[in-house]
Order: structure tokens, then C-alpha cells, then sequence
């Protein structure tokens, strides 16, 4: 076992990458990381979107919410990989394919954080913004997301964690991330898959619990910090600032 | 082969429903179990289900079928690993890696139903001598149900659309059919046109079901 980590720990990390294209854990994180920015305007778009009072709004993006829920992230995998380039004219390689897939999926759960967030905020902010003369936009923009963003921090890093888990479906399209370096591990190495799979698995594991523990410590922080809220009484003259800072 | 084959799609879809079906009675046993490990009194059957979860949930799905596929095999005897590979693994190993991965999650749904069930209950059926497991049986579990059904549901949706990833170890469900169909024929757009309506159709129902399970048993409130 020693010998194994010895021989391709760092293929296993970054993969050929001096000599080819960046692979490994490095290139897994790397896709996570940038699908999960890049579908951050989309998801508070989305969000905006599906808390509207226009339903013209509104609707449009439920029902693309739940169509996209509604088909596994592999197919759009396999449309994007094989169907876009008919469209385009020039094929679309590996990364930017599981790059395209994964933001469409994590700009749609990042819509329903975002949506969460915003319903989380109690709703006397948004009437108190709106008689201090705010106007929708302005009291949405000061005071409503504000609120909602912090609130909202344990579930964009639980959706980074997803996104990793996800990054994994790059291996059927042939994307050098790790579960692909793995078994190309294997097929060098041939008599150890047990181990090859589990040191795989322990690598995602490592990744994953360590971020959701740091969700679930970002999370307390913000209880701890909100205790005294419900703690008021409710007629004190204090509580309607209770949720303000 | 003539163009565009349904009867290879058909194929796929009766698969696409063995694989579903097998591990959705297999594993919601399996999360009621941990679900109860995790809420056991005794602290090292809690620890055992939290092991459990943390330690399936926080791995990709692919990386779980990888290892029933080609890792696990590799501790039986060279016999008994010939015969496993003769027959359809893939389709064992596929049932075991979703029901494991499935019931990780399905435990945590059903834990936190358990959890929204006011403690008093489960106090008052131990004070009139009901045990725990009867306790549980009888008086927790029937309420914890309502809560925990829409969840579920949604977690069955998910389960559907991850019977895709067995496609990698080669169970011949509508994924897999669909790439063959694509590239023997290149009538991607009919052959992934079909399969997603497919897919929709079974997330969309589920849904709808999910809906109307919630209207006609609501979940209750003292």
C-alpha cells in the first residue's frame, strides 16, 4: 500500500500535468470550484426570479427548475458532449463539457438557496425598508440580500461538496479528474483494485467531510450569534431592531 | 443495425426499472435501521450510523460502483470471482453500490422525521410500558412517517435519476443504450430525445405522487 501512494501520489494529484493537461484531485477541485463561481449570478438571478411577485417571472423559471431537476446530470452530460458540437461546429472538450453541465445544475440549487435565503429573512425587513421609502430594487439590494447571503453560506458550501461529488461524472466523458486517474491507476498496477478504490474513496471522503464540517461550524457560528433573538420578548421595544446588523 | 433502435431504448427502460425498483425496496429497511442506530440511547450504535452516513454520503457515487465493481471482488477467492464475472455483477454490484448510497441518505431523512416528533410522545408510550421498539413501532413511526414521506419522495426522485451512473459499470439501462444507439447509428438527438422524456416522465410522476400524498395524509401537528 505504501508503495502504491509512493509511486503515484503525485499522478494521482495533479495528473500528467506538466506534460499534458491539468488532472487529478488538483483538476477536481479546480472544475468544482469554478462551475460552483461562475453559477453564482445565475442562481441569485434564479432566485430573484422565483421569489418575484411578477409571475411572468416567476413561472418561466419554475417550471426550468424543475425540468432540469427532473433529468440526471449525466444526461445533460451526454447532450452537451455529443449533441452540442453538431450545433456548434467544433467539438467541446472534456472539461469545459462537465464545466457547462455542472453550472446550469448548480445555477438551479443555487436558485433554490438563494430562494430559501431570501423567505428566510422575516418579512417585516422588506415592509419596514419598503415605508422607510425604499423602493423594491434599492430595499431588495441594502436589505433583503444582505441578510439573506449570510444565511445562505452553510448551503453554498454543502453545493461546493456537491459539486465535487459531481465533478466525478467527468470519468464516463473521459475528463482526467480523479476517479479517471484512478483507474488508469489500476490498469497500470492491476493486482491492488481493492485498494486503489478505497484510497480513492478516502480521498473524496477527506474532501467532502472536511468541508461539511466547516458548513456545520459556519452554521453554529451564525445560531450562536442569533441566540439572543428569540430569547426577547416579543412586546419588548427592542425586538422589531431584533434581526437588523 | 437499421438506424434508430427503440427496441434497445425499451431494453434499457425495463432495466432502468429493475435496478430502481430492487434498490428502493432494499434500501428503505436498510435507512430505517441506521435512521434508529442513529437515535439509539446507547452511544456506540450512534456512532455506528453516523459512520455510516458520513462515510457514504461524503463519496461520489461513481467512486462506490467503481469499487463493488472492480475493488471488492478482489477479496473473494479466484473461483468464486470468475463465476461473479461470468454472470451479470454489474447488475448486483450496481443494486448494492445505489442501495448502500441511497440509504445513507434516505436514514437522514427519516432521522430528522423521527426528530420532529415531539419527545413527550415517545416518553408517554415508554411510561405506559410500550418498550423501545414498540414504542417506536407503534407510536413514533406511524406519526414520523407523514413528516418523512414527502422527503423521501423527493430522495426516490434523486435515486431515479442516479440509476444513470451505473451506466459506468456497464448495466444495460437507458443511459448505456443510449450511447450505443449513438454511436452505431449517430441518431444522437432521437436516441437522448427519448431518454430524457424518459426520465422526465418518471421524476415528473414521482413528483405528482409526492404532491397528492401530501394533500391526503397532511402531516399532523398537536
Amino acid at each position: 500500500m505504501i508503495d502504491l501512494i509512493q509511486t503515484y501520489w503525485v499522478y494521482f494529484l495533479i495528473g500528467q500535468y506538466p506534460q499534458g493537461p491539468l488532472g487529478g484531485v488538483a483538476a477536481t477541485v479546480l472544475l468544482a470550484a469554478l462551475a460552483l463561481v461562475l453559477a453564482m449570478p445565475i442562481g441569485l438571478l434564479m432566485g430573484l426570479a422565483r421569489t418575484s411577485t411578477v409571475a411572468a417571472l416567476r413561472r418561466p423559471v419554475t417550471v426550468l427548475a424543475y425540468l432540469i431537476r427532473g433529468i440526471p446530470l449525466l444526461l445533460m452530460v451526454f447532450w452537451i458532449y455529443f449533441y452540442l458540437p453538431t450545433v456548434t461546429g467544433h467539438k467541446t472538450d472534456q472539461f469545459t463539457t462537465m464545466l457547462i453541465a455542472l453550472v446550469v445544475f448548480d445555477g438551479v440549487y443555487l436558485g433554490e438557496i438563494v430562494r430559501a435565503g431570501i423567505q428566510g429573512v422575516p418579512k417585516g425587513q422588506y415592509e419596514a425598508a419598503r415605508a422607510l421609502g425604499l423602493a423594491h430594487g434599492r430595499a431588495m439590494r441594502r436589505v433583503i440580500l444582505p441578510q439573506a447571503l449570510r444565511s445562505m453560506l452553510p448551503s453554498l458550501v454543502n453545493q461546493f461538496v456537491s459539486t465535487i461529488k459531481a465533478t466525478s461524472l467527468g470519468y464516463i466523458i473521459g475528463l482526467t479528474e480523479a476517479s479517471f486517474i484512478a483507474t488508469q491507476i489500476n490498469s497500470q498496477v492491476f493486482v491492488h483494485p481493492t485498494m486503489v478504490y478505497l484510497l480513492l474513496s478516502l480521498m473524496y471522503f477527506i474532501l467532502c467531510f472536511g468541508l461539511s464540517r466547516i458548513a456545520l461550524m459556519i452554521e453554529r457560528r451564525q445560531a450562536r450569534r442569533d441566540l439572543p433573538r428569540p430569547a426577547r420578548s416579543p412586546g419588548s421595544p427592542t425586538a422589531s431592531a431584533a434581526s437588523s446588523a | 443495425m437499421p438506424g434508430f433502435d427503440l427496441q434497445l431504448l425499451l431494453h434499457g427502460q425495463y432495466h432502468e426499472w429493475l435496478v430502481a425498483g430492487l434498490t428502493i425496496a432494499c434500501a428503505l429497511p436498510l435507512a430505517i435501521v441506521v435512521a434508529l442506530l442513529r437515535l439509539s440511547p446507547w452511544r456506540p450504535l450512534r456512532w455506528l450510523g453516523a459512520t455510516y452516513v458520513e462515510g457514504i454520503r461524503n463519496v461520489p457515487l461513481i467512486a462506490h460502483l467503481l469499487f463493488w465493481y472492480f475493488g471488492a471482488p478482489e477479496l473473494l477467492p479466484d473461483a468464486w470471482k470468475e463465476r461473479l464475472y461470468a454472470g451479470s455483477y454489474e447488475f448486483v454490484a450496481a443494486a448494492i453500490g445505489l442501495t448502500l448510497y441511497a440509504a445513507a441518505f434516505m436514514a437522514e431523512n427519516i432521522r430528522s422525521g423521527i426528530r420532529a416528533i415531539p419527545a413527550v410522545q415517545f416518553e408517554a408510550a415508554r411510561a405506559l410500558g410500550l418498550g423501545f421498539i414498540p414504542a417506536m413501532r407503534r407510536v413514533v413511526l406511524p406519526q414520523a412517517l407523514r413528516v418523512t414521506v414527502p422527503p423521501l419522495l423527493s430522495q426516490v426522485i434523486i435515486l431515479w435519476n442516479d440509476t444513470s451512473v451505473a451506466t459506468v459499470i456497464g448495466v444495460g439501462e437507458m443511459m448505456y443504450q443510449a450511447a450505443r444507439v449513438e454511436s452505431a447509428a449517430f441518431h444522437s438527438v432521437e436516441a437522448f430525445a427519448f431518454v430524457t422524456a424518459a426520465y422526465l416522465a418518471g421524476s415528473l410522476a414521482l413528483t405528482a405522487v409526492a404532491a397528492w400524498i401530501h394533500r391526503r395524509w397532511p402531516v399532523r401537528t398537536l
